[in-house]
């Protein structure tokens, strides 16, 4: 399950922000997890859980954006949304797709005390 | 039962994920599952919703990405790599997809012509480097214990203990797993994932993010499909759904067919590495990176 290494480097920004930015405790982690990125919210809200213990960021609550995912169609040349990598241009219903977004792993902002 | 903790409907007494005496299950079930005909998604839809006009403490800006760290020692590898003209190709699979026979053939193939190494990643055991190393060419073996996949942190410290020749062929086996070695970027120049015909024709589709991530598909041990209902251009068109730029190539390490256009790839992926711009290629440069 790679969504605790992805936990612990979470920990290791908000660690970071925390001597940088002068806060103890963080309440609220907000972090985009793009629908087509390669993690789960909910195995990272369990590992989350697990590796933010003993940390400033022990009991803090994940708010979850999911940005959707976009692809550029090359035969429609347009943009269009996709939900899985395989789903095909809804217009043209081809699969010459290039991933635009939707594959984001960020963390955007935290609620800190 | 949630496969995320292992808390569960219908299923007594089962041990959390976690697996700690006494410990308190803080996961609660606010979530929705999503059942579709007999199938749970845990891929769909919001797991929470996004409340704005949080309160009280204040909001600091961090917008900083995940995986900025292992990108960054990405970033260092891959230009240590381009220095060197070393050509690093990061295999990754399925457990059980044939990767370290196919290693060992197409390393004896090639170590008579230019130098080879080998990054050997598994959660245990030194087995696959022995076999690479029973070849005669180097190869360090990476135990990951717990881990699921490599990292580049692993790769630059693997590569620090191999000394590379510059003009280096570097195969680095990544742990057998189709789903978490996909994001993580060791400054390879190519994924390359191997799929085998005795796997399912459909695993690009049901393992889509490592299909999208590898510039080269190889279809393996294809001696076996005169016994196997494996549809060829079937499993293509499902990886090319994903991945419309994918190379395929098909190849037995048992038989040896197919082969030929495998090195013929790897030949000249290298010479393009020590065409590079910048390349200072001296072949006899033991270089350590």
């Amino acid at each position: 399950m790679h969504e605790m290494a992805l936990s612990e480097s979470m920990i290791l920004i908000i660690e970071q922000e925390a001597v940088r930015q002068r806060f103890d405790r963080v309440k609220t982690v907000c972090l985009e997890i793009g629908v087509l990125s390669h993690a789960e919210p909910e195995a990272m809200g369990f590992c989350f859980e697990a590796v933010s213990r003993g940390t400033v960021a022990e009991g803090a609550r994940l708010e979850i954006q999911r940005p959707p995912g976009e692809a550029w169609c090359m035969d429609c040349a347009g943009t269009i949304e996709i939900a899985r990598r395989f789903d095909p241009c809804p217009r043209c219903g081809g699969h010459q797709l290039q991933v635009t977004g939707g594959e984001e792993l960020r963390v955007k902002e935290l609620e800190v005390v | 039962m949630c496969n995320v903790c292992g808390c569960g409907l219908g299923e007594g007494g089962s041990v959390p994920a976690s697996g700690e005496p006494g410990h308190v299950h803080h996961h609660h079930h606010d979530h929705a599952h999503h059942h579709e005909a007999g199938a749970i998604d845990y891929g769909a839809g919001p797991a929470r919703a996004h409340a704005p006009g949080l309160s009280q403490g204040r909001m600091v800006q961090i917008e900083q990405d995940i995986l900025a760290k292992n990108d960054a020692l990405a970033a260092a590898n891959r230009r240590r790599f381009a220095e060197q003209a070393v050509f690093a190709l990061n295999l990754v699979s399925s457990p059980g997809s044939g990767k370290t026979t196919l290693l060992v053939r197409t390393v004896e193939a090639l170590k008579n012509e230019l130098p080879v190494a080998v990054i050997e990643g598994d959660q245990q055991t030194a087995t696959d480097a022995d076999r690479i190393r029973a070849t005669g060419v180097p190869a360090i073996q990476v135990n990951t214990g717990k881990g699921c996949h490599l990292d580049a942190q692993m790769v630059g410290h693997a590569a620090d203990h191999l000394k590379l020749s510059v003009g280096t062929l570097l195969f680095v086996e990544n742990v057998g797993n189709l789903v978490c070695p996909a994001g993580f970027d060791l400054g390879e120049a190519h994924k390359v994932v191997i799929l085998s015909v005795t796997e399912g024709e459909d695993k690009p589709l049901k393992y889509p993010d490592m299909f999208a991530a590898a510039d080269l598909m190889l279809l393996a041990k294809t001696d076996l499909l005169p016994h196997l209902d494996f549809d060829v251009d079937r499993s293509v068109g499902y990886a090319r759904r994903i991945n419309p730029e994918i190379e395929v190539l098909q190849l037995s390490a048992k038989s040896g067919e197919g082969f030929d256009a495998w090195l013929a790839w790897l030949r000249a992926g290298r010479e393009a590495a020590r065409s590079g711009p910048g390349q200072r290629v001296a072949d006899d440069d033991q270089i350590s990176l």
